[in-house]
């Protein structure tokens, strides 16, 4: 049905709107293949000041290294700036983030699309509200009494403050899911003889699969993209990667460093590409049914 | 989750109405072969025995919402009296931090959302028009600077417009000018940091207008074709008005998103040139010394500015729901 109306495009319509994307992709795919493509050269090919086709040839990289091509710069930050450590600190945050906030967030849009009050509303005004204040100004009113309670820097901590933040969001779009099952399915559940916890466990959980997905992908976006939260209440040794790559910039002047922090910015990046390409689906579905329903 | 929530405002406001407490000073005299001098030293064990006994300081009331760097009422009104025109007074404010903060962090907002949306809606409607197999790859692509961790994005354009890296070279020879730095000057920086805030953002409106334009009523673009409409006045009159909820949806959701605007300024280690409400906090309780107080009245205010943006929509959304139920 769409073939008929697109059909009769003339030709240069068409020839701009193709030019058009292939200038939107390498506006938005080229920044990612160039610094993947730097990451594994030496500071002076990346950032040169005499060609800039030496960061594609790698002159410097081959007179230094003997080769085109150097994991100097991963080797540096992985193992010297020890970002493995905060490569775990960044896996530990994301799963119990996500499984938490899962957990609460399955059990309590259950009883809200269940309940028929007017819970909905006022859900959804929080998961607004939640929605526009800056995080910033949150840990603002966290920070202080943590130091004097003596939780601060601890990554149980920077947990529970994440799901916190993440909890309307997370209901909200559960709930927009739960809506859309009858509930004739679980009634028809508990006449076969099922209690209430069971008609959700089997039930209405194995249908939900598609939705609790993509809210947990979203959460886990963002628990693993939060700059603010980690950055101001955990400890040195405990941070994640984005706060760990914002202290690599503090050092840059030190030759070599600044390769670390392309290293270790290829490094997080990696997780987000692998998510985008096996998800898309989930993610664009995601993203519309808040549009939607919203 | 209330607990979670309301908590942390009612600290920021009780925190914003004090200050931290003045430092104790004692006189010590050094007395040595050259005879005795006295000099003021702070008493360290003083100044931490006050604190430990009042961690939020001293009460002030209101005066962190009229000081130097926040409203600075008595500067402002200096400025008012002591300049003529208005390019002089507008100066002048610029260099109280909160009024920086405010000018970037709006001008930054009412220039990335529209021309996300813009943007957006062109892209949507050019990958609406592909070949089915190609759709999956562009979408793929089109997603990754949205997905991207703020930070990392803006770091990686951060690099590439270095005057060494490959934009800020070409740009150099682009203009034939070898000293352009994009990261010298404060209009260039405010540029680029809204390029940055569009390309970060796109992507978000052209996947909402995208699902949109598929559900798109194929009558009605056929019935407009039939009765003459051109290509452009199909768009004008049959794709707008479909869409336009979404529009709305998105703007809303970008003007929240981009009021908050930290991560760049970070990243693009702009703070010289351009700060936003965001990353004023951020400074605060970031440095050697944590301004608590501080922070929390820039918080305050930033969290009444949000209010102030959101109360139409608020409003908006409270009378059509009390229509629906």
């Amino acid at each position: 049905m769409t073939s008929s109306v697109v059909e009769n495009k003339s030709f240069s319509l068409r020839f701009i709107s193709t030019l058009f994307i292939a200038f939107w992709l390498m506006i938005a795919a080229f920044p990612f293949f160039w610094t993947f493509w730097g990451s594994f050269k030496v500071e002076l090919d990346f950032f040169s000041k005499e060609n800039w086709t030496n960061a594609i040839t790698g002159v410097r990289t081959l007179s230094t290294h003997g080769e085109a091509f150097t994991g100097a710069g991963y080797e540096g930050a992985w193992v010297q700036e020890e970002f493995w450590k905060a490569v775990i600190n960044t896996a530990l945050v994301c799963l119990f983030v996500v499984c938490t906030s899962l957990t609460i967030g399955t059990l309590g849009a259950y009883a809200l699309s269940r309940s028929g009050f007017r819970y909905a509303f006022w859900l959804l005004i929080i998961a607004l509200i939640f929605r526009a204040m800056p995080p910033i100004t949150l840990v603002a009113g966290y920070l202080l009494p943590f130091f004097e309670w003596g939780l601060w820097g601890k990554l149980s901590t920077t947990i529970v403050v994440l799901v916190a933040i993440n909890q309307p969001f997370t209901l909200w779009m559960l709930h927009s899911f739960f809506q859309k099952i009858p509930k004739e399915l679980d009634e028809s559940a508990m006449v076969d003889g099922c209690t209430n916890f069971q008609a959700f466990r089997y039930v209405i959980l194995p249908v939900m699969w598609p939705g609790v997905i993509t809210t947990g992908l979203f959460s886990f976006l963002l628990a693993y993209n939060d700059f603010v939260v980690t950055a101001l209440l955990l400890s040195k040794e405990n941070q994640t990667m984005v706060p760990k790559i914002a202290g690599f910039l503090g050092t840059t002047q030190t030759e070599g460093n600044v390769m670390f922090a392309v290293a270790a910015v290829v490094s997080a990046t990696f997780p987000l590409f692998v998510l985008v390409m096996f998800f898309q689906r989930q993610i664009v579905s995601g993203l519309t049914a808040g549009a939607v329903k919203g | 989750m209330l607990l979670f929530i309301f908590l942390p405002i009612i600290s920021v406001v009780t925190q914003s109405l004090h200050i931290e407490h003045e430092q104790v000073f004692v006189e010590v005299e050094n007395c040595d072969f050259f005879g005795c001098k006295k000099s003021t030293m702070v008493d360290v064990e003083a100044t931490a025995a006050i604190k430990a006994e009042k961690p939020l300081g001293r009460f002030v009331g209101l005066e962190n919402y009229f000081n130097r760097s926040h409203f600075a009422s008595s500067e402002l009104a200096q400025a008012w009296r002591t300049t003529d025109s208005f390019g002089e007074f507008y100066d002048q404010v610029y260099n109280l931090p909160l009024y920086r903060a405010i000018i970037f962090t709006l001008v930054y907002t009412f220039t990335v959302t529209p021309l996300l949306i813009i943007l957006g809606f062109i892209i949507a409607i050019a990958v609406n028009s592909l070949h089915q197999r190609l759709k999956g790859l562009v979408i793929f692509f089109s997603l990754l600077p949205m997905i991207v961790t703020p930070l990392i994005g803006s770091l990686i354009l951060f690099w590439m417009i270095d005057s060494r890296g490959i934009i800020g070279s070409f740009l150099q020879q682009f203009f034939n000018d070898p000293d352009l730095s994009l990261k010298a000057s404060t209009p260039l920086m405010w540029i680029t940091l809204m390029v940055y805030g569009v390309w970060h953002s796109a992507p978000f409106a052209f996947v909402i207008f995208y699902a949109g334009l598929q559900t798109l009523p194929q009558d009605t673009l056929e019935s407009a074709m039939i009765d003459g409409a051109s290509r452009w006045e199909r768009i004008r009159y049959v794709v707008i008005p479909h869409i336009a909820p979404l529009v709305t949806f998105v703007a809303l959701i970008q003007l929240m998103d981009n009021f908050r605007v930290l991560e760049p300024i970070v990243g693009f280690n702009a703070s010289a040139h351009a700060t936003s409400l965001s990353s004023n906090i951020l400074n605060d309780l970031g440095g050697e010394s944590q301004l608590f107080a501080s922070a929390a009245t820039t918080s305050v205010i930033t969290i009444l500015g949000v209010v102030v943006l959101l109360s139409p929509v608020l409003y908006r959304t409270w009378r059509d729901w009390d229509r629906k139920v």
